[in-house]
């Protein structure tokens, strides 16, 4: 196994009386990346804060990469790169301005400022407007300038908090290209805080899901999906003069077919209790003369997963 | 203490302030005010205090009211004269204070609670600085502003008051001893009041115009002063000013204590 670069163990934050992060315990692996899922105001940048010795927690306790960050922040925030929620830039500086500033106070050799930052803004599409004043970009160059600032001293440990949000497709792909490369190439832990569950699902080796402060779910996105998605979404393709007759034999299946199936284009969907059921959803409608051109059960993925355990959460409350 | 650090954030501080014209302006046009205007205008002072002009009568007659020890420095010298020493060398000094206060209090509220209402200040946490750090480059920066802004104006002064009353002076007659001291010993100790009283503006502030209107206050001392001396009650003189500056000095040392105490990470983000 992996050696484990953070573990947390009953970490609690309270802000008067909002349970930030409540009795969060998990541990990440060198070279993973680590999805951290939640909604807004899940506590997941609460967390990221208190594992780089920006607020000290309410209880428990947590080591990254072998510090305490409550005793070793410096140490510990001189081997992290943190992309915060918000840009941060300072808007009236140049972007050159901003690394190099940035280059000094991580401590980046002074022989190889000047080329890092150059490698940077080349990487992330900047270099042309290196010398123009922030404020003048756009959101989506922005997030890139602040990104390229994350990894000015080559961290170890990266925190990226909604990495691409706010940039266009094909940025957004970029940049999690480079995340992936982050990873898998250079060895670099990735701890990426998302409510993309998408980006999540293709990038992240295992998630953490977290509502209100309490880790709900936590395991690979394959393993969630087995556990926590019961339902299936089937798409089912018949010749359009039998649709009638294929829902008829559908609605005859009550406890197999769940709700009411839909036809958002050629194709029905149908929702089935579980996977096993599809060989006797299939045997009802041979029998009944329906030709099925497709059956296609749709892939499970965190989205269901996320949304399962909201409603249950939600049912509980 | 990492000074490569604390360097990068004063450069960052005031690299940023300068790029900000709404702060930018007015400062240059009070440093004007002050450093040019206020002396040039000592050029005119032979036409107002002739025996033909009613105000000269007023000039002497408040040169009259103030402390003895200031009316034998003036003796010797005649009506232009000292008209000219008195409002140049006397009546500028506690106003000439003002200036670095208001640099001080304006780089500190920006460096501060501007940073904090920009957004910008949660990167600066993440990075491998202390707290401690983080607050002596904050407080610096704004405080070489503000006697860097002190000196220059000095100079701008010194050359100016000279040069408009040579023609009634005749001689190189500013700065003073008085004036050396309170350079040397007041001016980075007024600049250092107006930042730890900004420090603490800005831990309860939203932005940068709360705090401003927070710690504009503490120009009230200094206006203090200048009508303590006008009214006659003290004049600066170097025992004076040595008292002052111990006693800015003091206020410093235990403002910026309370100040270091609640300047903390996990503060400056949740508030």
């Amino acid at each position: 196994m992996n050696k484990t670069v953070i573990t947390i163990n009953q970490l609690s934050r309270v802000f008067k009386q909002t349970v930030a992060v409540d009795k969060l315990s998990l541990e990440v692996h060198a070279g993973e990346i680590f999805g951290f899922l939640g909604h807004n105001g899940a506590g997941k940048t609460t967390t990221v804060r208190l594992l780089n010795g920006v607020i000290e927690p309410t209880s428990g306790n947590m080591r990254v990469l072998d510090l305490d960050p409550q005793v070793d922040g410096p140490a510990l925030r001189a081997r992290t790169g943190v992309l915060t929620e918000t840009p941060s830039m300072d808007e009236r500086l140049t972007a050159w301005d901003n690394l190099s500033i940035y280059a000094e106070l991580y401590g980046v050799p002074r022989a190889d400022v000047s080329t890092r930052i150059k490698a940077l803004l080349t990487e992330f599409d900047l270099a042309d407007r290196a010398q123009e004043k922030v404020g003048g970009y756009s959101k989506g160059m922005k997030q890139r300038l602040a990104l390229a600032r994350a990894l000015l001293h080559k961290p170890e440990l990266l925190f990226l908090d909604e990495a691409t949000s706010g940039l266009d497709p094909i940025a957004a792909h970029h940049v999690n290209n480079l995340i992936e490369r982050m990873a898998r190439r250079e060895g670099c832990t990735v701890f990426l805080c998302t409510h993309n569950l998408v980006e999540a699902q293709k990038l992240c080796d295992r998630v953490a899901i977290l509502e209100h402060g309490r880790l709900v779910a936590l395991g690979t996105p394959a393993e969630l999906t087995s556990q926590y998605v019961r339902r299936l979404d089937v798409e089912i393709e018949v010749p359009a003069e039998q649709v009638p007759t294929t829902l008829a034999v559908l609605r005859s299946l009550p406890k197999l077919v769940l709700g009411e199936p839909t036809q958002p284009n050629s194709a029905l969907v149908v929702t089935i209790n579980k996977y096993e059921s599809i060989p006797e959803v299939l045997d009802c409608l041979v029998q009944n003369h329906v030709r099925v051109y497709r059956l296609a059960p749709q892939e499970a993925n965190l989205e269901q997963v996320y949304f399962t355990l909201h409603e249950e959460k939600e049912g509980v409350q | 203490m990492n000074g490569r650090a604390i360097f990068a954030i004063i450069r960052k501080d005031l690299k940023v302030v300068l790029q900000n014209k709404g702060l930018v302006v007015p400062l240059l046009i009070t440093f004007l005010v002050f450093f040019v205007v206020f002396p040039g205008l000592s050029a005119l002072i032979p036409s107002i205090v002739t025996d033909f002009n009613p105000d000269a009568g007023d000039i002497e007659k408040l040169i009259s009211q103030m402390q003895p020890g200031l009316q034998q420095e003036l003796s010797g010298l005649n009506m232009s004269q000292k008209a000219t020493v008195f409002l140049l060398v006397h009546m500028m000094a506690p106003m000439f204070l003002i200036v670095p206060l208001i640099v001080a209090t304006t780089v500190a509220a920006d460096s501060f609670a501007g940073e904090k209402e920009r957004k910008t200040m949660e990167a600066l946490l993440y990075t491998p600085t202390t707290d401690r750090e983080l607050f002596v480059a904050k407080l610096l920066s704004a405080w070489l502003a503000a006697v860097a802004t002190a000196l220059a104006g000095f100079v701008m002064y010194s050359i100016t008051a000279n040069t408009a009353s040579w023609s009634h002076m005749g001689r190189l007659f500013f700065p003073n001893a008085m004036w050396l001291v309170m350079i040397i010993w007041v001016v980075p100790a007024v600049a250092g009041l107006g930042l730890s009283v900004m420090v603490l503006a800005s831990a309860r502030a939203q932005g940068y115009q709360d705090a401003y209107q927070i710690g504009g206050a503490v120009v009230l001392p200094v206006l203090g002063l200048f009508y303590a001396q006008i009214s006659g009650v003290m004049y600066f003189n170097i025992v004076a000013v040595l008292l002052m500056g111990l006693v800015f000095w003091l206020l410093d040392g235990l403002l910026i204590w309370f100040g270091s105490r609640i300047f903390r990470r996990g503060r400056l983000l949740s508030a």
